[in-house]
């Protein structure tokens, strides 16, 4: 009993490191991306489903006018979506940006429309209003330690009570319909030969990021993706681009929302992804304790994600009102919060926290914001619209939780 | 093999007290750079009120701790780590969704510019990883895939990124199966072999006799014996760790030591050898 020992200690074990044979390496690179970066496919093939049903229901839903319609349209879904991301990333939940929304748009039309601030300056403090929101509502939740969801379901309530007294007895207000603020989101739309330029740059500008990498990782001597990769995914998406741009200058072309969508979109990605500020998220969403440990500040990024996320509403409830040229008592209520939070499930944000798939919600944006365009085409009563998004919601976060288990019994 | 060198860490005379309950009454503790000195005992015998003590999370009442010669007061992890004390808990702090290089610089990211550096981090990582010869498979896969010995692993090669001189683990081998022991097993020799202090808590005398060179034994709070591992049976051992040596003729032999050697000033304050 005294020296038969199980595992003999001396000697150094195993001859090669698993870590320099590179073709283990290449095997661990291929199942990162397996379950990461192709992990979008699934959305993109429903994409491509709801768009092949809505287009036999309804031949009109592919045409160039209804294409342009949609992008109006997700712009503002899009950036909410974006805001809420974040929020579940931490596997937290805000109840209050539809109506945070709602908030900001009447904000934006107070000021601009009774009080004449300029339109930049109305914008301005519509949105600085949703970042104190976000900023109350965040301390609430990290510093006394209320849950989010009673936290931010008090603020759906509040906060649509103090957008009815914002719009006062007027309960509507119009925007001047050739004012600033209608001109930017209903009538500005991409030159066609910047956009064409834009779609062409935007593959190229992927390219040469992708090979810098590639060429750093090399001179590290680590493992690099294979050449091939990343011209063809340029090529890829180089072609879509262009025959997306083609397509919609038949019509009026790209509007200047969508983009800007696009690049609020790209660069919470970003953030979230390649800043030490976005990585504490994940931290915090994976593992509280772990977060807490290696010194990273948990209250100030729970706080400053609720003061994103409510920003990002308020945003979003300005680029609405500016699309549709009013404000009233139901801007932001209804179907807007759950297609939000539908937008970002759908898109591969988990509820359980830590885990995003890239662009979700952009992603995300489409395939709600399709399935609305498409039902609304086909005339249907509101009865029908809110039973397809429910269960569209409800399906995704079935999957979503059904992903979480499979995830947890197999060790991942 | 440390004979005649000064300790990096020495804890003299240390208690804690909780309460009504005296969890650690002077308590002596020296490592020494580049061995492997297991802390033994029973439950409650006060092994993580001192681990917390030396780590900084719950200060010592009394007593002085000596670190690389220099007399310090830990008042908090930080300290602790700022001094190069670096500690891994039983339930390890590690994030599932990140990967083993995220996990790895968790709160001290590499930045390029505004963004992280994931090239520099990731080519770090694999160099620390193969010095210590662990075996991940991919130092991009998710935490959350590897099994408990490969992220017993990363936690252990986590800590020494601060370039720490101590290194407190605490039951790294628990629920661990008899492969996964074996492998961190395997590393936290080699961490004695970069010329580490390492202290490694375990219930598991199998494992304190593969890797440590000394024994230190805490019962109920107290020193109760300090062995070289190759001058010691598990079963000396044991009756220290169960105070089974605690019977009326080790009590007289003990005494009387004690009385004989009672003009000798240096003796005084030694609790060796049981209460």
């Amino acid at each position: 009993m005294v020296d038969p020992v199980t595992e003999p200690a001396v000697p150094p074990p195993t001859p090669a490191t698993e870590l320099s044979s590179p073709k283990e390496a290449v095997g661990g690179w291929l199942q990162t991306l397996r379950t990461g970066d192709i992990g979008s496919l699934p959305i993109i093939i429903g994409l491509i489903l709801i768009v092949i049903v809505f287009q036999s229901l309804n031949p009109t839903f592919l045409n160039a006018f209804n294409l342009v319609n949609l992008c109006l349209q997700i712009a503002a879904l899009g950036i909410m979506a974006t805001g809420i991301t974040l929020v579940l990333m931490l596997g937290e939940i805000d109840l209050s940006i539809g109506s945070v929304s709602g908030l900001a748009a009447a904000v934006l039309l107070v000021t601009h429309v009774n009080h004449d601030y300029a339109p930049l300056l109305a914008v301005l403090v519509a949105v600085l209003v949703g970042t104190l929101v976000g900023l109350i509502q965040g301390s609430i939740f990290a510093k006394i330690g209320v849950p989010s969801f009673i936290v931010t379901l008090a603020g759906l309530l509040i906060w649509q009570g103090v957008q009815l007294r914002v719009l006062g007895e007027q309960g509507t207000i119009n925007l001047p319909p050739a004012g600033t603020l209608v001109r930017w989101a209903q009538f500005s739309f991409v030159p066609r030969w910047l956009a064409i330029t834009l779609a062409a740059l935007a593959p190229l500008l992927y390219l040469l990021l992708s090979l810098l990498t590639r060429r750093r990782r090399a001179a590290a001597e680590l493992p690099v993706i294979p050449l091939w990769l990343p011209i063809a995914v340029a090529v890829i998406l180089l072609v879509l681009l262009q025959l997306v741009v083609a397509k919609l200058y038949l019509d009026r072309g790209v509007p200047w929302t969508f983009v800007f969508m696009v690049l609020v979109v790209v660069f919470f990605d970003w953030l979230l992804r390649r800043t030490a500020y976005g990585r504490k998220i994940f931290a915090v969403g994976g593992n509280i304790e772990a977060a807490r440990r290696a010194g990273i500040n948990v209250d100030w990024i729970r706080i400053s994600v609720f003061a994103l996320c409510s920003t990002l509403a308020a945003v979003s409830g300005v680029v609405a009102a500016m699309r549709l040229g009013f404000a009233n008592q139901q801007s932001g209520s209804g179907e807007t919060l759950i297609n939000a939070i539908a937008a970002a499930v759908i898109g591969g944000t988990s509820l359980f926290g830590g885990r995003t798939r890239r662009y979700a919600p952009l992603l995300g944006a489409l395939v709600i914001g399709s399935i609305a365009n498409g039902l609304e085409l086909l005339s249907l009563s509101s009865d029908v619209r809110l039973i397809v998004t429910g269960t569209v919601l409800l399906a995704a976060v079935v999957i979503d939780a059904l992903v979480q288990r499979s995830r947890t019994s197999h060790g991942r | 093999m440390s004979g005649g060198r000064e300790p990096i860490l020495a804890m003299r005379g240390v208690s804690k007290r909780f309460g009504a309950v005296q969890a650690l009454s002077d308590v002596d503790l020296d490592v020494y750079a580049g061995e492997v000195v297991a802390l033994v005992g029973d439950n409650g015998a006060g092994k993580s009120t001192l681990v917390k003590a030396i780590c900084g999370v719950s200060p010592p009442d009394t007593g002085t701790v000596t670190f690389a010669g220099r007399e310090v007061r830990v008042e908090s992890p930080h300290a602790a780590q700022e001094l190069g004390i670096a500690t891994v808990f039983q339930d390890l702090a590690l994030c599932d969704n990140l990967d083993v290089v995220n996990n790895l610089f968790l709160g001290r990211e590499l930045r390029r510019g505004a963004s992280l550096d994931e090239v520099e981090m990731e080519r770090r990582s694999g160099k620390l990883l193969r010095e210590l010869a662990a075996r991940i498979p991919s130092v991009r896969l998710p935490v959350a895939s590897l099994s408990g010995g490969q992220r017993q692993t990363v936690a252990i090669s986590r800590s020494l990124l601060g370039d720490p001189k101590v290194v407190l683990l605490d039951e790294p081998t628990a629920a661990l199966g008899v492969a996964q022991t074996a492998q961190v097993l395997n590393l936290i020799e080699r961490l004695r072999d970069r010329g580490l202090g390492v202290v490694l808590i375990s219930h598991n005398m199998v494992d304190v006799r593969a890797v440590a060179d000394r024994v230190v034994v805490l019962r109920l709070g107290r020193s109760n014996g300090e062995f070289r591992i190759h001058e010691v049976t598990n079963e000396q051992i044991i009756a220290a760790i169960t105070g089974a040596t605690q019977n009326v003729v080790s009590e007289r032999v003990a005494r009387l030591r004690e009385q004989s050697a009672g003009d000798d000033p240096l003796a005084a304050g030694s609790a060796e050898g049981g209460a």
